[in-house]
């Protein structure tokens, strides 16, 4: 048994994504639509060239009917996926699988949700009968004991958290400033956003994911054919995936300071693609932002900090678009908004933009041109209990 | 011998200070407080709380269950089985309402004391009046339970000695079903005729027993009649000082649960070889003759009125309002809950209604697991905070939600909602109980599950 990836051998050859944000205009359909588009145009490939389909998303719509009928596909696969908010991560997983196997040429993975249509703030999740002992928290509130347990246990003062988490905040908010996909295009600086009133815990509302609706798809394609489709394909080199069991709810030894789920997903990753240490080979991440005490854990389960420090790093500018490892270059969950079946992919979006030296100027890493790796993190649940995905592109094979 | 061998109490944390009332309704109001239901309770839950006080951690196994309210939670289907389920009774022992009229809980104790075995009377309720009038400002919210059995378990402690009961067709206060409170005739007419019923139920009850009133030595009125009350114990012969208070200026009326919650405080401050007179003035009159036991001095209530008495947090009227829906307030910008899946509160009874977890008791799983063959009863097992959030969030019917990562004594942890709780006095390291609770209700469906809250009552110190 083993988990042994398959490096190298699929390619990402077209990408495309929306603008995120509040489409009163736009329905689920449009969004495909548009997502869809942009994405065979970019890939250079009619939709009946495409062998297979993959949609992701949480709950705007059920079965593969939900992208066929929008798209007028004729006779062709499509899988509705879903994994909680890493749903956008696992279409374009199996898409890759099914090329990799080679049962398909070209598959296209599309992310897509449409959360403004509900008429409540936030995100709500469709109801599954239960017996009525399950916790009905909101997501913040359960992310929101990761900052005063992470706090106590590395002696880190009130004063110094709330820096930190609002120095993420004003990180994203700066990137997505400069990105015309984003939610929110506006600078918030540390004293803006320690002023604000808490919502959970001691979490604002500055300090959740941007509420958006969005779509964003690839098309793959095996790796010894991408050239046929692009001079500059990103290879996949690592795919991992990991649902955690829930037992961080109950067991008295979980602290609410790390992801376990996360961590295991890294190292699957990382042993996949080869990476030796993260830190100084990966060019940037996308890593998912949902809150921002969540990107700090995140820093040090991916290994970009050591245990206790991310906090610092944070504060220090380590994942600034100038630092030495750029972090959330698009704005991340919190500016460029969380359509959550599109996240996984719009993360892939923003690496296939970067990496190709395709991201506007004013927003570009420091580190193009040194290192050719990005890697995206996609996670769905809370601390305790929760699915991650972890990829690792590459420029180079 | 056959008498009470047990009690418990469940008085809600809260305290309506009834001079805030005139301000906002215009008038009525008066002084002291009453005692108020949180928004999670009804008269299940709070019947459920009462039980545990009076079985929990006793050798005590009931032979059947009864329930009384004037305010049931459910019509049709039964409320005790929700008592039951909770208590973790035996399946083969019924359970059974006595629903409607506040005589009923006379009925369900009387029923209790003729029948053979050990039976666990609950009484329980919850009175809503109308903002500004006196069924509101005077009446309460509690529970009582009161375990009837033989010596055959434990020692009886209070042995019952007569019970007299007069029956009368009168009119003097009514609710349709479905309305919000009682309305009252005219106050004189009610006094007048509970005065002569009370008297004369006494005297029946004093020859019965061969006493005199002299020899009473704890004297209970109870009735929704204050005025009727205080005159048939002005006029019983019992002295003065022997007349149990009746909770008025702290807890109010609570109806249906009244004479229990007053009969348990008489218990309480009772010595051996006493005579307590329950006299209860409901559409005629109960006069009940019991004689404390040696035993008494022996027994420990878990929870002591006194106790629960001085454990109370002020409530504002604003959010008395709201909690009892008078006060329709906005709610938070959230969907609704989901009505609860009746399979699935069935296969989960266990879990749900009884918090029993999977497991062996040094290591409980909770919520238990299918592959779980065991189950440890956790409802009374203490837990301490170890890390929680203020959610202003999530949808609430009394926002904010409080909710804290409790690990249990001797194992086991859960994520649970906190109920009867400050913002202010949750922290780290504090210490909780678990109480059990109506989450909400949805197409009216009641979700009952169980809430930690803080631990604020002394340890249990020790047994009969």
């Amino acid at each position: 048994m083993g988990s042994h990836g398959i490096k190298d051998r699929v390619a990402i050859v077209g990408m495309g994504c929306t603008r995120f944000g509040e489409h009163w205009d736009k329905g689920v359909d449009d969004l495909i639509i548009d997502a869809a588009t942009a994405t065979f145009r970019s890939a250079g490939v009619t939709k009946a060239e495409v062998d297979a389909y993959w949609l992701g998303t949480a709950q705007s719509g059920m079965s593969g009917i939900t992208l066929a009928r929008p798209l007028q596909l004729i006779g062709k696969p499509v899988t509705r996926v879903e994994n909680y908010c890493a749903t956008g991560s696992e279409a374009l997983r199996q898409a890759v699988y099914a090329v990799a196997s080679g049962a398909y040429d070209t598959a296209m993975a599309l992310g897509v949700e449409k959360v403004k249509d509900g008429g409540y703030q936030g995100l709500n999740a469709v109801p599954i009968p239960g017996d009525g002992t399950q916790r009905t928290l909101a997501a913040a509130a359960m992310f929101s004991m990761v900052a005063p347990a992470y706090a106590n246990k590395y002696g880190v003062s009130t004063e110094e958290m709330r820096q930190a988490l609002a120095r993420v905040a004003s990180k994203n908010h700066h990137n997505g400033a400069r990105n015309e996909r984003a939610q929110f295009r506006k600078e918030m600086s540390v004293e803006q956003l320690c002023a604000m009133p808490a919502v959970a815990g001691g979490l604002s509302v500055y300090d959740c994911a941007g509420v958006a609706d969005g779509a964003a798809a690839a098309i793959v394609v095996r790796a010894e054919d991408a050239h046929r489709y692009t001079d500059k394909p990103l290879y996949i080199k690592a795919l991992s995936f990991v649902a955690g069991n829930g037992s961080g709810l109950t067991d008295p030894a979980y602290d609410y300071t790390t992801f376990p789920e996360v961590g295991q997903s890294a190292a699957d990753a990382y042993a996949q693609a080869g990476v030796i240490s993260p830190r100084d080979e990966i060019a940037m991440a996308e890593v998912h932002d949902c809150f921002t005490p969540t990107e700090i854990i995140l820093m040090e389960e991916l290994g970009f900090a050591e245990r206790g420090t991310a906090w610092k790093e944070v504060l220090a500018g380590t994942y600034d678009l100038d630092g030495e490892l750029p972090v959330n270059p698009d704005g991340g969950l919190k500016a460029f908004g969380h359509p959550v079946g599109a996240s996984g992919l719009r993360m892939m979006f923003e690496a296939w933009l970067q990496l190709r030296g395709e991201a506007p100027e004013n927003r570009r890493i420091s580190t193009l041109g040194s290192r050719s790796l990005a890697l995206t993190h996609n996670l769905g649940g809370y601390p305790g209990e929760m699915v991650s995905f972890v990829s690792i592109l590459g420029t180079d094979r | 011998m056959r008498g009470i061998i047990g009690w418990g109490v469940h008085i809600p944390h809260h305290r309506l200070d009834r001079s805030s009332i005139a301000a906002v309704a215009g008038s009525g109001g008066g002084s002291g407080t009453r005692a108020a239901a949180s928004y999670d309770e009804d008269t299940t839950t709070m019947g459920v709380e009462a039980a545990r006080a009076a079985l929990s951690g006793r050798a005590v196994r009931p032979d059947a269950l009864w329930f009384a309210t004037a305010d049931p939670a459910y019509l049709d289907r039964t409320n005790a089985t929700a008592i039951h389920a909770a208590l973790r009774l035996d399946r083969n022992v019924p359970a059974y309402d006595a629903l409607g009229s506040v005589r009923s809980a006379l009925g369900a104790l009387r029923t209790g004391f003729a029948s053979s075995g050990c039976a666990v009377v609950v009484a329980s309720d919850l009175r809503v009046g109308r903002p500004g009038g006196p069924e509101e400002s005077g009446g309460g919210d509690a529970a009582a339970a009161v375990v009837v059995g033989d010596d055959t378990q434990v020692p009886v402690l209070a042995e019952i000695v007569a019970w007299e009961a007069i029956t009368e067709e009168f009119l003097d206060r009514w609710r349709t079903p479905g309305a919000p409170a009682s309305q009252v005739w005219e106050e004189r007419f009610g006094e007048a005729i509970y005065t002569e019923l009370g008297l004369e139920a006494i005297k029946l009850a004093l020859d019965g027993a061969e006493i005199s009133a002299t020899d009473v030595g704890h004297l209970v009125v109870a009735g929704l009649s204050d005025r009727a009350a205080a005159a048939v114990a002005r006029k019983s012969g019992v002295p003065a000082e022997r007349v149990v208070d009746r909770l008025t200026a702290e807890v109010g009326n609570p109806g249906a649960a009244q004479p229990a919650l007053l009969l348990t405080a008489a218990l309480e401050a009772a010595q051996p070889n006493q005579y307590v007179l329950l006299l209860s003035l409901a559409d005629g009159a109960d006069a009940v003759v019991l004689r404390t036991t040696d035993a008494l001095s022996g027994y420990r209530p878990r929870r002591p009125v006194a106790d629960q008495l001085n454990l109370a947090a002020p409530l504002s009227y604003g959010r008395y309002l709201a909690w009892r829906g008078l006060l329709p307030v906005e709610p938070p910008r959230r969907p609704e809950p989901a009505r609860v899946s009746s399979p699935a509160a069935y296969r989960n009874a266990d879990w749900k209604f009884a918090f029993a977890a999977g497991g062996q008791e040094h290591d409980p799983h909770l919520p238990p697991s299918p592959t779980d063959d065991v189950r440890t009863p956790m409802a009374d097992v203490l837990g301490t905070i170890v890390t929680f959030t203020v959610d202003r969030l999530s949808y609430s019917a009394s926002p904010p939600v409080i909710f804290a990562v409790v690990d249990f004594d001797g194992g086991g942890r859960l994520p649970v909602e906190l109920t009867d709780a400050d913002v202010d006095e949750v922290a780290i390291g504090g210490r909780v109980e678990m109480t059990f609770r109506r989450l909400f209700s949805a197409d009216g469906i009641h979700n009952y599950f169980w809430k930690a809250r803080p631990y604020r009552v002394a340890a249990p110190r020790g047994e009969a």
